[in-house]
């Protein structure tokens, strides 16, 4: 189905001159990889002419239709692609019974989980590795959160040959020690960061450290839909399968779109990947959910709630600091959502008004991580635990013939330890 | 006649010396300024303190952190530099940073803050000229420098572009990587010097990874200015509130290299 082949300039590339012109959500960023205020290239000098060829290497590519059907045939036997659209009945019955008469949405996931490795992280990783090979790189860097990235990151490196570091956070290294194994079967260096408040932000500090020291031979795959031009769009490009699928699968399953789409915001590349296909479909309504982590009063992950524009990682974004400027430190119990800013596109989406954006608590995520293993028999990862939470929140204010589709981006295996921490229970 | 443009003699090269502000603490800092302009700096680059330094190695991180720690505001910063310029009329003082501290509160605010304070130009690390918008237009509007940094990678195309608006001096970073690790050879370093100073009339200083007076005192004999920064900032934290002599004489020892280099 969507492999077949929409010439990859259209598929990938929105910025068609109609589509500058038109009056459209899906025309950012602009040639500076400016969204409205937001994105931009805020790097050090040192990198700024190797983030300027890797523009014009993205732009080749685009306009290479080997490119994308290398992208389309990896996706597709390596990954697994396209992830099944699911109907979840039982938990659609379960939230039903708390709703009102008439009330109570059918509820579906995009099941990226089901991807190899476990995520949506994998769809990055492909097209990044694939830019990394045209472009003769020969050693690999990345940061991880939750580790999810990082394994992406290091699975890719193995099946392409290339030498792997990828930086992580010491305290996170602490909470995913499974991926961390998984990383180093996979061959790649992990390197503890003991910096600041050592998670995902100190661990993108050391991998711009490790890149502007190694510019010469080294890519950086990022891992979410933020840092410089272009990588939030370029992301966004590799990220869009999931949105285009699920569009395709949804209007040959129901004959309909969606109503309302939602997903769970760390940087924001699930998030984006499903959104973007349907940013221009009026009726679809989209709700991007950050982490609460212990309540927006006390310590979380909520940018968009609880931060204030600003420049940090090569972008010019919402992020958590203080009136001088300083970053805050972030939590959520999700360690790929503990991140102190958002992916610059999802800021410019908030102003605009096209996606509305709300936040889910650490224990909220952890009452739907529990809900989905008991009603449909899938052990979610704690990110796609805070979309969930959200789903069951606005599916009981919606319709029943109405239709709310979230992105189920990762499975839980990861998160089994620090699930059964956190409600009491040894394992 | 700008304090800046008059501070690069013309027998040697400037010795421009860097520490963060605030570091061990705010009520430290004077007089480690003062220490650096006894041992003879001739230009002055205060840091702001960032919470994620991402172009700094391990020793200016660490003075980040500590400067922070001890709970230095923005505020804290612009009085040090308002202090030392009552006490120093003549000594060029440059702020150097990360782009959000300085633009939180609006670039224009910023330039305006600069300008009360005493403060001749400004390097910031992560904004490049394609976004020059986001601060260099304030600071040029007060006549702020708007401090331009060249980098090994930055090529013959890219040149003109970032020299165009630039001001003060031309800040040449020897190697691609973070401060305070490596030193450049010096054959690269006198070949990038003059390919720059073909292309501007500006002073080029030349740092990172600069440590010993023997180094100070090579590159002052191709570039106009010798930038020292992690050296002094590993002395701080070696010394803390009892730094300032230790720095005077480590300054010193600099500076003569470097009037004797020519």
């Amino acid at each position: 189905m969507w492999t077949e082949s929409l010439p990859f300039a259209k598929r990938f590339a929105h910025m068609t001159k109609q589509d500058k012109l038109s009056n459209s959500f899906r025309n950012q960023p602009d040639d500076r990889g400016h969204f409205g205020q937001f994105g931009g290239r805020y790097v050090a000098e040192t990198l700024m002419p190797l983030i300027l060829d890797l523009e014009k290497h993205y732009r080749a590519a685009q306009a290479d239709p080997t490119f994308a059907e290398e992208f389309d045939d990896l996706l597709e036997h390596y990954v697994g692609r396209p992830s099944p659209l699911y109907f979840a009945e039982r938990l659609t019955d379960h939230v039903r019974k708390e709703a009102p008469e008439g009330k109570g949405a059918q509820i579906w996931f995009k099941r990226d989980e089901l991807n190899h490795t476990g995520a949506h992280k994998i769809n990055n990783c492909i097209g990044q590795i694939l830019l990394a090979k045209r472009m003769g790189k020969k050693r690999i860097i990345a940061e991880t959160g939750a580790g999810q990235h990082g394994v992406a990151t290091a699975t890719v490196c193995a099946r392409f040959g290339l030498p792997c570091v990828i930086y992580m956070g010491a305290t996170d290294i602490e909470r995913q020690k499974p991926n961390i194994f998984r990383m180093r079967l996979l061959g790649a260096e992990v390197v503890p960061v003991t910096s600041g408040s050592a998670t995902l932000k100190d661990a993108m500090n050391d991998a711009l450290r490790d890149w502007v020291t190694n510019v010469h031979d080294t890519f950086y795959i990022i891992g979410t839909a933020a840092g410089p031009h272009p990588y939030p769009e370029l992301v966004r490009d590799f990220q869009s399968v999931i949105g285009r699928e699920a569009r395709e699968q949804m209007l040959e399953r129901t004959g309909r779109l969606p109503d309302m789409l939602v997903a769970a915001i760390g940087g924001g590349s699930n998030a984006i990947g499903l959104f973007h296909p349907f940013l221009d479909d009026p009726d679809v309504e989209m709700l991007g959910i950050e982490a609460a982590g212990h309540g927006l009063e006390k310590e979380h992950a909520a940018s968009l709630a609880g931060g204030k524009p600003g420049i940090l990682h090569g972008n010019k974004t919402y992020l958590l600091q203080d009136e001088d400027g300083q970053i805050d430190e972030a939590h959520s119990i999700s360690a790929g959502l503990d991140y102190p800013g958002i992916g610059p596109e999802h800021s410019w989406l908030k102003e605009s008004g096209r996606v509305r954006y709300d936040s889910v608590t650490d224990t909220e995520a952890l009452e739907a991580f529990q809900l989905l293993c008991g009603t449909e028999g899938i052990i979610p990862a704690l990110e796609p635990s805070h979309a969930i939470a959200a789903v069951a929140r606005e599916a009981v204010k919606m319709d029943k013939d109405q239709i709310i589709l979230a992105n189920l981006c990762g499975r839980g295996d990861k998160d089994i330890f620090t699930v059964a921490e956190a409600l009491g229970t040894e394992i | 006649m700008t304090r800046l443009s008059s501070s690069f003699p013309t027998d040697r090269a400037a010795l421009i010396t860097f520490v963060t502000g605030g570091d061990p603490t705010a009520a430290d800092t004077g007089a480690i300024l003062d220490a650096l302009v006894e041992g003879g700096a001739d230009i002055i680059e205060l840091g702001m303190p960032f919470t994620d330094p991402m172009a700094d190695g391990p020793a200016i991180q660490a003075a980040n952190i500590r400067s922070l720690s001890a709970g230095t505001k923005t505020a804290d910063l612009f009085n040090i530099a308002t202090d030392f310029r009552e006490r120093h009329p003549t000594v060029p003082l440059v702020l150097m940073g990360y782009a959000n501290p300085m633009t939180i509160r609006g670039a224009d605010w910023f330039a305006d803050a600069c300008i009360d304070a005493g403060v001749d130009g400004v390097i910031c690390v992560d904004i490049p000229v394609e976004e020059d918008d986001s601060l260099g237009d304030s600071l040029r509007a007060k006549d702020v420098a708007v401090i331009r940094l060249a980098t090994p990678t930055t090529d013959a195309a890219r040149l003109p572009d970032i020299l165009k608006n630039a001001s003060g001096f031309l800040y040449y970073v020897s190697v691609a990587g973070i401060t305070g690790l490596q030193q450049a050879a010096q054959a690269s370093i006198q070949e990038a010097v003059s390919r720059l100073k073909a292309g501007t009339d500006l002073p080029v200083a030349v740092g990172f990874g600069v440590r010993t007076p023997e180094q100070a005192a090579d590159i002052g004999r191709v570039a106009d200015g010798v930038v020292v920064g992690s050296a002094i900032v590993e002395i701080i934290a070696e010394h803390g509130a009892d730094a300032p002599p230790h720095v005077k004489a480590y300054v010193k020892s600099l500076s003569d290299a470097i009037r004797s280099a020519r």
